[in-house]
């Protein structure tokens, strides 16, 4: 890959994280919406202090998230911000800031998404890849058909119905949190395990959503792959099927599939944080559906931009790893 | 060559265009069935609407927390909502967003797809410079963020689809886009051109025609993103809390936890009805796709 287009895809992952940047700073001061005002509004109703003391406070708060400069500077300081990685504190933990609130919950989120997303993109294009093979037997290429049904399926839902099954009638697994009520977290292999099964659902739910995508795209591929010269060639050197199959066809197919995952990306993140809020995992998705329910508006809009960041980012690093994966457009 | 003659005289009668599109069904199982589902469905609200009162579905219409019995099909949930009722209207008011904002989308990505390819130049530069940039961004974030500054008593039905809309249009825009470059260049085109038709009266009659069926698999495409989105955003709690749309409801469900409780019913309807809703609409656009593709067409 030349310099020249590393560049050009350099430049071009500015340009969106600045998109996003300004989208989620001039959207919500487009808004009346005050959040300040909302949150110690709310408290005040609660008790605590006069409506007096409410006006201080909002207006040290104010001074405080910068919202009494100018507009500019406000946008100019917070593109500063995003470039330092400084989302800002939290309304409704004061001290702690997004940065804290995101580094708890991220180790949960990214086990879940990695381990996930590697199961499904493993399975669906195994099964996909089968699918398409003229010589496998009936029933395996029967194995990917209801996976393809699963696939309009939301992972939530998915959730939802597993909860049922699993969970609620079978009690095999707990109904959601990250572990038992009452056990304090330690190194155990009993608390590992306890971990472990509660990880259960909200992983089956999201690889049953996202296998199915797999194995259409991938069946797609085979189909086209079979047609291929070198795949005839290697057929009448005499190589075994299965020799064929690994080397010559799922190889070759699954080298676009990497371009697929990089589109995937901000479905299956997406996914996965609704998915970590109806089971309650302590990722991102419930710290954002916390702030949600609590109005805790720094910590949406820097959820948000942190993650389109992340996203956006690993998409443009894709693109840089496909090149080492497929020597022929290395060439180009 | 020569072309072999029929050994049997062929009945040359046309069969009529119902026996054709149903003959057409027979091949296309994914639209057939996904059709059908999705016949039940409208059946399934449309004669809902017309025999319950909607105020069921709101809360405190029936007594809180009944599991699904002969008065109440589906039970109702902690608020007092009849879910059966809930299911109606919910269904209602998902069509309507989904069929806005799909319909909305559709257009927008229609007309900029059309003029971004149709005329070139720095608007086509802009147009897929704009798309190429919104597109790594995952949309239903952005959602987030703008449903989230919604003053509450703002987010109703028509709000939701417009939300939804707001950043979706750039799949269609991209798709049409594609497509009329690929007929630009076609024959019928040039012909046309030299033949003194009009920039528009090639664009409706000669390449719009051609278009419709990816417009429609677009449409179906679009009404199916819408809505998901808005299931994303009510089952984050930011949909319009007071309707019973079916993320809400799965939402409150959540919140209250039903399974922790025993009220196993309450997200079981909703999950099960958007499952049917989402799954006759994937059916569909995949039925749609071979359709408008010859090219992924079944080879069997």
């Amino acid at each position: 890959m030349s310099l020249k287009l590393v560049i050009r895809r350099l430049l071009f992952l500015i340009l969106v994280i600045w998109s996003a940047s300004t989208i989620t700073f001039f959207i919500p001061r487009l808004s009346p919406r005050n959040a300040i005002r909302e949150r110690f509004a709310e408290l005040a109703r609660s008790g605590g202090f006069s409506p007096g003391d409410l006006e201080k406070i909002i207006a040290s708060y104010s001074q405080q998230f910068g919202l009494d400069k100018p507009l500019l500077q406000q946008y100019w300081d917070f593109l500063g911000s995003v470039l330092r990685l400084d989302f800002g504190y939290s309304l409704n933990k004061y001290p702690s800031t997004m940065l804290d609130l995101i580094m708890q919950s991220i180790p949960w989120t990214l086990t879940l998404l990695i381990v996930t997303t590697i199961l499904s993109f493993l399975i669906g294009n195994l099964l996909g890849a089968i699918a398409a093979w003229p010589r496998a037997p009936r029933w395996a290429r029967m194995v990917a058909t209801p996976f393809v049904l699963l696939m309009g399926v939301p992972p939530v839902l998915m959730g939802v119905l597993l909860l049922f099954f699993l969970g609620f009638r079978l009690q095999w697994f707990p109904l959601g949190g990250a572990y038992s009520i009452g056990v304090v977290p330690n190194w155990s292999w009993g608390f590992a395990f306890d971990v472990l099964r509660h990880q259960v659902l909200p992983a089956l739910a999201l690889i049953l959503g996202s296998v199915g995508g797999w194995v259409l795209s991938m069946r797609g591929m085979g189909v086209t792959i079979q047609g291929e010269d070198y795949v005839n060639f290697a057929e009448h050197k005499g190589l075994g099927g299965i020799t064929i199959f690994r080397d010559y066809y799922l190889r070759n197919a699954l080298l676009p599939q990497v371009t697929g995952f990089a589109l995937a990306l901000g479905t299956v993140v997406t996914s996965a944080i609704v998915v970590e809020g109806t089971f309650g995992l302590p990722g991102i998705g419930t710290t954002l559906n916390n702030a949600i329910r609590a109005n805790d508006f720094p910590v949406i809009y820097g959820i948000v931009l942190f993650i389109t960041i992340a996203v956006a980012t690993l998409m443009v690093l894709m693109e840089f790893i496909y090149p080492l994966l497929d020597p022929r457009i290395r060439q180009n | 060559m020569t072309i072999a003659q029929p050994a049997v005289p062929v009945d040359l009668a046309q069969p009529g265009p119902v026996s054709l599109i149903l003959r057409y069904l027979r091949r296309n199982k994914s639209l057939a069935i996904g059709l059908a589902i999705l016949f039940v469905l409208i059946a399934f609200t449309l004669i809902g609407m017309l025999l319950v009162d909607p105020k069921g579905a709101y809360p405190l219409a029936a007594a809180t927390k009944k599991p699904p019995s002969l008065k109440y099909p589906f039970g109702t949930d902690f608020f007092g909502r009849n879910l059966l009722v809930a299911m109606v209207v919910g269904m209602w008011q998902t069509a309507l967003i989904g069929l806005i904002a799909g319909g909305l989308g559709t257009l927008i990505g229609v007309v900029l797809g059309f003029v971004s390819a149709y005329f070139g130049g720095w608007i086509d530069t802009i147009i897929k410079g704009v798309c190429q940039i919104l597109t790594p961004i995952p949309v239903l974030l952005i959602q987030v963020v703008v449903a989230g500054s919604l003053d509450k008593r703002d987010v109703t039905i028509l709000t939701m689809a417009l939300i939804v809309v707001m950043l979706a249009w750039m799949g269609p825009t991209l798709v049409v886009r594609s497509q009329v470059l690929t007929m630009k260049e076609r024959q019928f085109v040039s012909v046309a051109k030299l033949s003194g038709v009009s920039d528009l009266g090639i664009i409706f009659k000669e390449i719009l025609p051609n278009l419709l069926p990816f417009i429609a698999a677009a449409f179906v495409g679009q009404v199916f993103a819408a809505v998901f989105a808005s299931f994303y955003l009510a089952v984050l709690g930011l949909g319009p809390l007071r309707e019973p749309l079916l993320g809400n409801i799965i939402w409150s469900a959540q919140g209250q936890g039903a399974f922790f409780n025993g009220w196993w019913w309450w997200p079981i309807a909703p999950s099960i009805a958007m499952i049917l809703i989402l799954g006759s609409l994937a059916l569909i656009n995949m039925g749609l796709d071979e359709l408008a593709n010859p090219r992924v067409r079944r080879t069997e």
